[in-house]
């Protein structure tokens, strides 16, 4: 089943020593396998293999965890299993149920450990070994660059799981690789005027920033749409990816005439930070004659468990949230298709990651079948460009200069009195599309080639 | 001058858990000569201590309210905790608000449990045996007693609050004179540094004036010739395990409320202990403690603006340069006594 | 296999007598059966790494895909440098990934400048991990014991940590750093492939032989990986039976008798560290070549661990252990956490429903993401029953054959000795 290689040059020819030896005449090459449809990792049988690249261990487990729950519902469902899920709502019915142009959808599963390396690693086998036709999932910026730029390089279609850099559809697009969640200029674009509302035109704000590049693109948009709305920047200040207690950084804030604080930080960091913010008084105080305010600018609600009752009022950014059709209604629609598939199958609600992994993995499928290819450039052909509907985010469009999804941004408060751990925040205000679209040669996304697609082999 | 006194305050509360762990470490070392890898996760585990009374406690029994509907729009289950039912709702409540303070409690027995298994299960099979074999044996260890608490809590951080009454924070400088909001210091950080200066003092106490303590200053000291006076001295030692594993698992305990426990917590602190244990002086009780505090408020101080405007990436690596700096002056460390672990 | 103790044991008389009658390319009697063993492993690995035919359920356990099989042999580079400083004079190095990571980073910038030939990217790689090393080893072998670790593990930290930040202008910090379409890359000629290549052959290149049901893949860069293992290897022997080697255990087994024989034994360590820090910076620019993005995390302190544990968990001081050591961690790091439940179900299938649901709950913890227990399990066991790692358990089962100790456990007595020290 697995043919690995994706680039054959002819190792032969040039007389490698050992090679010639071994590969007597009598053996057939694999060359003569794959290639006949000209492009890495051609499925052959009567089932097509994908790969879903997680974090299994590590501080992000659990959202791996629930990024594979979601990979796992969307290939039952492309295979005709379970109730469909998203497939009865989704704008393109080109899906059936009867897996990927007839072949049978299987899937193997890898362990990103939240490092470029062992992401690499875990992609690498998947294509080599597994065989493959596409990856997905990623827990964190740097993991789903590295491992785009990887699928790039292979030929195999990258669609990325939870990924909120600006880099990634900026300055390391690949032609490959496509990206339904959103970024950190987006939720800069999106929390701007509800910030406006509830806290008005005349803040200070102090920035906690996580020192590696995600934490300085999501200050660097914070930063520009707030003082846009003409709020001042106290200050900034960077802290390191390890830091584990937050204090000395949150004790001075109050006394630098700042009346918001931002916490640029993603998991375990936000959530440590957060704690210690609110251990420190910040929520009740009072700065400028004004109540202070904290703001997260990329909630992770699973991650926000570990915060509990800290998060109470506090704003951010979401993808996507489980609610939103019954709070908001039609527009939304999919969503509720898919809650009750995956609560009917795993008991709980959906977090966002798992939304936009189940998303892609439908995109994708949903693109092999009009393209009526699995070839990774008619794949990319048929995603580019493409608006669709009834996948939960409302009216959707697949941007062609740079692989970004155009969609509905929701802004979401910490509930003040969640019932249960799974209804921690409440829907604020949903940006619609318009306020959130950028043009794709924006500066903070400058610098980046799509390349051209690559078919691999 | 507040912003000194304010940074003085943030490093004695990191200090103290650096302090906790290094003084477990360091008891184990001195004592037993084993280079112990898990001591970390044994914070952890006490840390778990915290969080597993606390879901014993919020042990909950299901009741379903017709009324309401959950988000399938099935019937709403709702949970009641037993203790409620069993002592009350406010006695019960009471009791589930101050589960961190009871699991002091609960986890020293269950931390010296530990401890001794530990000891005599694995670790006493390994006082002859290379560091470098202590290093990996312990290390794989950690990384089981990591993996179980992992399988059974997930990978997620855990909130684990303080009582209502220790929540929040309260005006340190005015006090002391400073002006009014200079100094806000949370309540349950000066709770944690006054509990780990008891905890501190305990265990300088039992080693200075006890009988027991004194013998096990002696077999520190000579081990040889202790044990030729007809003493068991090994017993001791191996009680002594229990002590630290205790110590550490105290420190993960009252630690839950500062920052949401997570089962790599160990992993985090192990490398950074191990450093302030060295800088200490290995074998050295004072040395650690002092370390812990040393490196703890020069922590802090790096992490103002001011310092990462003067050297940026400073508070990425103070501890470590800190660390080289004192072992290039003082080749055993602060408090370092000369012969150990220099083979 | 080989007895690498007997220099010791034989005096510098017998050495040189030895010498004279010295046998292949320098190496005598069991050396080059050592040697021998190490070639046809190298060369024959993706036969050997694919038991199972591509079909079967057993698949899962074949390791003998390109990366995987890279990953085996740049990591035993690793190990058999690190096994120089560590394995000979006991010095207990924390931070032997820093060496790796800036490895990797040069061979990358060299990719970005010049071009994608492999050449200038692993000289260069070599060279600069050999001047950090040398800055870092001079600083830290001041101290000795567990100060030299603590010393070692923290200019290891610091380099991370700056890399991953406040370096990223070099470093490309949290992404990576990789080769970009607007890079200069002046040597680059117009013809030449646009990924890693040693003279225009690709790393990447791959032939794949089916043979009935099997399957093996032949990948170009693998062999250039295990020619340079088989190199370092092969110096590996040369300095472990040189006087060089033999000072370097002198310092291991007594420093301070050394000392006081008027020997100064620094400028020794320091060679010994200076060339495992070339051994890592060449795995790193390894690493790099076969896949060019060099991260930060490379260069953490669990890297560094990781090449610790490699280096015990397959018999430090042996020759072979560390290469054991590497290919056991990296088999479970990505054969183990691929097992998912879906594939548990499959092998299961054949028993009866409620059996298989059992036997896949009993198995589920340890595979997949639970592969870190059963690695945690296995260094507890390795070390508790094999305390000279794999290789004096490989040397138990050939005694208990050969009913010959004598001949059979050298490697392991090498071993053992470790643990009387």
């Amino acid at each position: 089943m697995s043919s690995s290689n994706y680039s054959r040059r002819r190792l032969l020819k040039t007389g490698a020593a050992t090679g010639a030896a071994l590969a007597t005449p009598t053996l057939f090459t694999g060359a003569a396998w794959a290639q006949e449809q000209g492009f890495t990792n051609a499925p052959t049988g009567g089932t097509v293999t994908l790969g879903f690249n997680v974090p299994q261990t590590g501080p992000y487990a659990d959202e791996g965890a629930d990024e594979l729950r979601a990979f796992e519902l969307a290939v039952e469902h492309l295979n005709g299993e379970g109730d469909g899920g998203m497939l009865s709502t989704f704008s393109s019915q080109a899906l059936e149920g009867s897996g990927i142009l007839g072949k049978r959808v299987e899937y193997v599963t890898g362990d990103t450990q939240t490092k470029s390396d062992a992401a690499r690693a875990s992609a690498r086998s998947m294509i080599e070994k597994d065989g493959v036709i596409m990856i997905s999932g990623g827990s964190s910026s740097g993991v789903a660059v590295a491992v785009q730029g990887l699928c790039q390089e292979a030929g195999i279609i990258f669609m990325a799981g939870l990924t909120h850099s600006n880099d990634t559809t900026g300055k390391d697009r690949k032609a490959n690789g496509f990206r339904h969640f959103f970024n950190a200029y987006q939720s800069a674009a999106a929390m701007g005027p509800v910030l406006e509302s509830l806290y008005g035109n005349d803040r200070k704000a102090y920035h906690l920033t996580a020192d590696y590049t995600w934490g300085w693109t999501t200050q660097e948009s914070m930063q520009a749409a707030t003082e846009a709305l003409g709020w001042e920047t106290v200050n900034n200040v960077l802290t390191p990816l390890a830091s584990t207690d937050f204090s000395s950084y949150i004790a001075p804030v109050l006394q630098s005439g700042a009346d918001v604080l931002f916490l640029n930080h993603y998991g375990g960091n936000m959530v440590n930070s957060l704690t210690n913010a609110v251990q420190f008084g910040l929520k009740e105080a009072q700065a400028n004659g004004k109540d202070f305010q904290i703001v997260v600018p990329l909630y992770s609600e699973l991650m926000a468990r570990g915060a509990g009752q800290n998060i109470a009022g506090i704003p951010g950014s979401q993808n996507w949230d489980w609610k939103l059709e019954n709070q908001l209604g039609e527009k939304y629609k999919g969503t509720n298709d898919f809650v009750q598939a995956f609560g009917e199958k795993y008991g709980f609600p959906p977090s966002q990651a798992a939304h936009t992994c189940y998303v892609q993995t439908l995109l994708y499928a949903d693109a092999v079948q009009r393209a009526g290819s699995f070839n990774p450039c008619a794949v990319v052909e048929a995603l580019e460009g493409f608006e669709f509907d009834g996948l939960g985010n409302g009216p959707t469009l697949y941007r062609a200069e740079d692989h970004q999804c155009f969609k509905d941004v929701v802004v979401v408060r910490g509930k003040e009195n969640p019932e249960n751990e799974f209804d921690l925040v409440e829907i604020v205000e949903v940006t619609p599309t318009e306020a959130v679209t950028y043009p794709h040669d924006h500066p903070m996304f400058a610098g980046g080639e799509l390349g051209e697609c690559n078919p691999g082999a | 001058m507040d912003a000194i006194f304010l940074q003085i305050l943030n490093g004695l509360d990191k200090g103290s858990a650096y302090a906790l762990i290094a003084l477990g470490l360091t008891l184990i070392f001195g004592t037993l000569g084993v280079v112990n890898f898990a001591h970390g996760a044994l914070f952890m585990i006490g840390a778990f201590c915290a969080v597993t009374l606390s879901r014993l406690l919020s042990l909950s029994f299901t009741t379903i309210d017709e009324t309401r509907t959950d988000f399938l729009g099935n019937p709403m289950k709702v949970e009641t905790p037993y203790a409620e039912w069993l002592f009350g709702p406010e006695f019960g409540a009471a009791i589930i608000d101050w589960t961190v303070p009871l699991s002091i409690l609960f986890a020293i027995p269950v931390m010296l449990v530990v401890g001794l298994v530990m000891e005599r299960g694995l670790i006493k099979h390994f006082y002859k045996r290379p560091h470098a074999d202590q290093i990996l044996v312990t290390f794989g260890l950690a990384i089981v007693l990591q993996e179980v608490i992992k399988y059974f809590y997930g990978a997620n951080p855990i909130p684990t609050p303080a009582p209502e009454l220790f929540r929040g924070s309260f005006d340190f400088g005015a006090l002391l004179g400073f002006e009014a909001n200079a100094v806000i210091y949370p309540i349950w950080r000066a709770v944690y540094f006054i509990f780990s200066l008891t905890v501190i003092a305990a265990v300088f106490g039992f080693l200075q004036f006890t009988t027991f303590g004194m013998v096990v200053r002696a077999g520190m000291a000579d081990r040889e010739t202790v044990g030729l006076l007809g003493i068991d001295i090994d017993k001791r030692f191996t009680i002594m395990f229990g002590i630290a594993a205790a110590v550490a698992g105290l420190a993960g305990v009252m630690y839950t409320p500062i920052n949401p426990p997570n089962y790599h917590m160990g992993m985090d602190f192990l490398v950074l202990s191990f450093v302030v244990v060295v800088v200490g002086g290995m074998g050295s009780l004072p040395g650690a403690v002092l370390a812990g505090f040393l490196l703890g408020i020069l922590e802090s101080f790096a992490s103002t603006a001011w310092a990462i405007n003067l050297v940026p990436g400073i508070n990425q690596i103070i501890i470590y340069l800190v660390a080289i700096v004192v072992l290039l002056t003082r080749p055993r460390g602060l408090m370092g006594r000369k012969g150990v672990m220099e083979e | 296999m080989t007895d690498q103790t007997q220099h010791t044991a034989a005096g510098p008389a017998t050495t040189r007598a030895r010498r004279k009658s010295q046998g292949v390319l320098g190496l005598r009697g069991r050396d080059i059966t050592l040697m021998g063993i190490v070639l046809f492993l190298t060369l024959a690995a993706p036969f050997i790494l694919n038991p199972f035919p591509a079909t079967s359920g057993m698949a899962q356990f074949n390791a003998g895909y390109p990366d995987l099989m890279q990953r085996f042999v740049i990591f035993g580079i690793f190990a058999i440098g690190f096994n120089i400083l560590f394995g000979l004079t006991g010095y207990l190095s924390f931070g032997h990934a820093a060496f790796l990571g800036v490895g990797s980073y040069s061979a990358v910038w060299m990719f970005k400048l010049l071009g994608y030939n492999i050449v200038p990217g692993l000289v260069l790689s070599v060279i600069v991990a050999g001047l950090f090393s040398l800055v870092i080893g001079y600083i830290s072998l001041r101290r000795s014991g567990i100060y030299f670790s603590i010393l070692t593990l923290a200019f290891a930290q610091m380099s991370f940590a700056l890399a991953y930040s406040v370096l990223t202008p070099i470093t490309n910090g949290e992404t990576g750093l990789q080769v970009y379409t607007s890079d200069p890359q002046y040597l680059q000629s117009a013809d030449a492939p646009s990924i890693p290549h040693l003279f225009g052959l690709e790393m990447r290149a791959t032939e794949t032989l089916r043979l009935g049901g099997w399957s093996f893949d032949l990948n170009f860069g693998y062999y250039v990986c295990a020619v340079v293992m088989v190199l370092a290897f092969y110096l590996a022997i040369r300095i472990f039976r040189s006087p060089f080697g033999m000072m370097l255990r002198a310092v291991k087994s007594n420093q301070q008798r050394m000392n006081y024989t008027g020997l100064n034994s620094r400028p020794y360590t320091l060679a010994a560290f200076v060339i495992s820090g070339m051994y890592a910076g060449l795995a790193g620019g390894l690493m790099a070549s076969m896949d060019p993005l060099a991260g930060a995390e490379r260069m953490q302190w669990t890297a560094s661990g990781e090449v610790v544990l490699m280096t015990i968990l397959g018999g430090a001081g042996t020759l072979i252990g560390p290469v054991l050591g590497a290919g056991l961690i990296k088999y479970f790091e990505n054969i183990f956490s691929k097992i998912n439940d879906g594939v548990l179900h499959q092998w299961f299938a054949f028993m009866p429903d409620g059996i298989e649901d059992l036997l896949v709950g009993i198995v589920h913890p340890f595979v997949g993401k639970g592969w870190h227990l059963t690695l945690g399990l296995l260094f507890m066991l390795v070390v508790i029953f094999l305390p000279g790692g794999l290789v004096e358990g490989g040397q138990r089962i050939a005694s208990v054959f050969r009913r010959d100790r004598k001949a059979g456990g050298a490697e392991a007595r090498a071993a053992a000795k470790r643990n009387v020290e």
